[in-house]
């Protein structure tokens, strides 16, 4: 921790002002976590959208001379009780897991702008508007996500709507915080001294500044998105079958446990990738982008 | 301390009031007609209608909502669609499994979550730290109902000695229950301890690093004192805060792992009227997992003026 020595020397000095310091892009790489997150993201990512050339059989079609096959050369994860094979199934259920994570991360990132911003710049509304996010984050968010889903009905567009109602109040508030800190800039006071009206005060100058944190949330968000939709899934409110997510393959294994632990235990640890990778890059964006700051996660 | 609490309690009856008409509103997301949602589609004309009935859709949207409101104040959750029978009661039957599984995985979690984040805090860039670091970040990765079940399966074929379903009531048979609950709360805790240790080390490290800790250390005090008396004490307040949102995970992963593990609690009642949309059940379940949320987070804020008399000023 070279940085730790460099900040005694000169404690309120900006990190701006910190000689040789080096390009955004080049610290980022320089980051253990974000690299091999960003690895570890990027080649879930690079397989679950090639799922259809990759995938070495047809994700839906059973086989019944093959069923609970334990994994061997043609079967690199083993097949299901209906001889379907747990790889290819993986794969397309990365495909549509990691589509429902980004969607709920880009979503929620939105809506989180939105009222955040509005909330901490505004702050006439920020009362009602923040009394609001409270009550929707009173409810434990994996069960107001349960709760949703189910009462929408079981899509995939119905599972992201659910989840992102569910992240956005937290995404929210972190949005107000920065934006609460950075309008009390010298250089917003600027803006509005030379006559800039409110939406591009907060477009070019509130939200330019204040968007590490959101960047770091979205991260994040994704990963428990993912986690959420497993768990939604599994229970039965997640996309409808015959779709391949992981949290249904969990539950098609869930009976042949011990019989046939690989179909349980194959897509578990595809989502524990998935998860990880996204951590990783979120602890890494963290650390580049502010150490200082907090996230709650 | 007095005028301290009335406030909190004060501040959250417009969130409470917020909470409930969330959960009143979640019917009027339904698409179509709840009750035939409730119902197959070979129901006949007259179970729609009483089922209807029942949800009170046959009546104006206010007045609807006004009764509901007004059976809320005494308590009455309305009745359940499926096992005819007051949602209170069955909600209150199952409630004190639930809140056992929370607060044994609680207990655990910040026990050994606080203890690790100490440990690599101190040993800071050591190995300790980060293999601690990278354990607490593959906890947070690792879906709780999948640990679950894959302990069901290590366990039944390594140490059989924990039965992976038929939950037995403390009451009935405490060392049967102790062995049932075991794997629910090793798997509870297990993902939650890694937000506690992550916070607890960066919370110490910030507080490890201020100039009274190197006077403490100046002075010849011992290190475990100024690591706990001067360190931990101070790094409290992130922590305390990261407990109170872990309970919202704890709630929400127990009504999960209460299925993994067939546990007779609030989970479970609150799933199965999820997959058979019983409405009166699914919004009962939510308020009261609500209001105890609720009330720890008053709790939190409390504790902060204990720890911190500062915030009793603010």
């Amino acid at each position: 921790m070279s940085a730790t020595t460099t900040v005694q020397a000169a404690p309120n000095a900006a990190p701006s002002a910190a000689p040789g310091r080096k390009s955004f892009v080049r610290r980022l790489f320089g980051n253990r976590s974000f690299v091999i997150g960003l690895v570890l993201v990027g080649l879930i990512a690079l397989l679950a959208l090639l799922a259809n050339v990759v995938a070495p059989y047809d994700p839906l079609k059973g086989n019944f001379r093959e069923r609970m096959l334990a994994p061997n050369l043609q079967h690199w994860m083993g097949t299901d009780h209906f001889g379907r094979d747990i790889l290819s199934r993986v794969l397309h259920g990365a495909r549509i897991s990691l589509q429902i994570g980004f969607m709920v991360a880009l979503l929620t990132g939105a809506a989180g702008v939105i009222i955040g911003a509005t909330a901490g710049y505004f702050r006439r509304t920020d009362g009602v508007i923040m009394r609001l996010m409270d009550a929707f984050m009173a409810f434990p968010s994996i069960i107001l996500a349960i709760a949703i889903s189910s009462v929408l009905g079981a899509s995939v567009t119905n599972v992201i709507i659910a989840l992102a109602i569910a992240a956005t109040p937290h995404t929210a508030r972190i949005v107000r915080a920065s934006v609460m800190v950075v309008r009390e800039m010298e250089y917003v006071e600027a803006a509005r001294a030379l006559g800039a009206g409110h939406a591009r005060i907060l477009l070019r100058h509130v939200m330019a500044n204040a968007m590490a944190p959101l960047v770091v949330r979205m991260t994040y968000v994704f990963a428990v998105a993912i986690l959420a939709e497993a768990v939604l899934s599994y229970i039965g409110v997640g996309p409808p079958p015959p779709a391949p997510t992981f949290g249904a393959i969990i539950a098609n294994g869930r009976d042949f446990i011990i019989a046939a632990p690989w179909i349980t235990v194959a897509p578990g640890l595809a989502i524990v990738a998935c998860v990880l990778g996204l951590n990783l890059l979120g602890d890494g964006l963290r650390d580049v982008l502010d150490p200082r700051m907090v996230v709650n996660r | 301390m007095g005028r301290f609490i009335v406030r909190r309690l004060l501040a959250s009856i417009p969130v409470l009031f917020l909470v409930s008409l969330i959960t009143f509103g979640l019917l009027w997301l339904v698409p179509g007609d709840p009750a035939s949602m409730f119902l197959d589609a070979s129901a006949t004309a007259e179970a729609l209608e009483r089922v209807r009935r029942e949800l009170g859709l046959d009546r104006p949207f206010l007045v609807r909502m006004g009764e509901w409101y007004m059976r809320l104040l005494q308590g009455d959750l309305g009745t359940s669609l499926l096992l005819n029978r007051s949602v209170t009661s069955a909600i209150l039957e199952r409630l004190p499994v639930t809140l056992s599984l929370t607060m044994l995985a609680f207990f655990f979690a910040v026990l050994i979550g606080v203890a690790a984040g100490v440990v690599a805090a101190v040993r800071h860039g050591k190995a300790a730290d980060q293999g601690m670091m990278t354990l607490a970040l593959l906890g947070l990765s690792i879906p709780e109902f999948w640990l679950g079940l894959v302990l069901i399966w290590v366990v039944a074929v390594l140490v059989p000695i924990f039965p992976p379903g038929d939950y037995v009531p403390f009451f009935t048979n405490p060392w049967e229950w102790a062995r049932h609950i075991a794997l629910p709360t090793f798997t509870l805790a297990c993902v939650q301890m890694g937000f506690v240790a992550r916070m607890t080390r960066s919370s110490m490290l910030e507080v490890l690093g201020q100039d009274f800790v190197r006077t403490a250390r100046a002075k010849g005090l011992p290190e475990s004192y100024v690591v706990v008396r001067h360190g931990l004490v101070n790094a409290m307040v992130p922590i305390v805060t990261v407990m109170g949102i872990m309970v919202g995970g704890l709630l929400g992963g127990a009504v999960v792992i209460e299925q993994v593990f067939s546990i007779p609690g609030m989970g479970r009642l609150i799933i199965g009227a999820v997959l058979s949309r019983d409405f009166p059940v699914i919004q009962g379940g939510l308020l009261f997992l609500a209001l105890i949320y609720l009330m720890v987070n008053i709790g939190v804020d409390l504790l902060y003026a204990v720890i911190d008399p500062r915030v009793r000023l603010e």
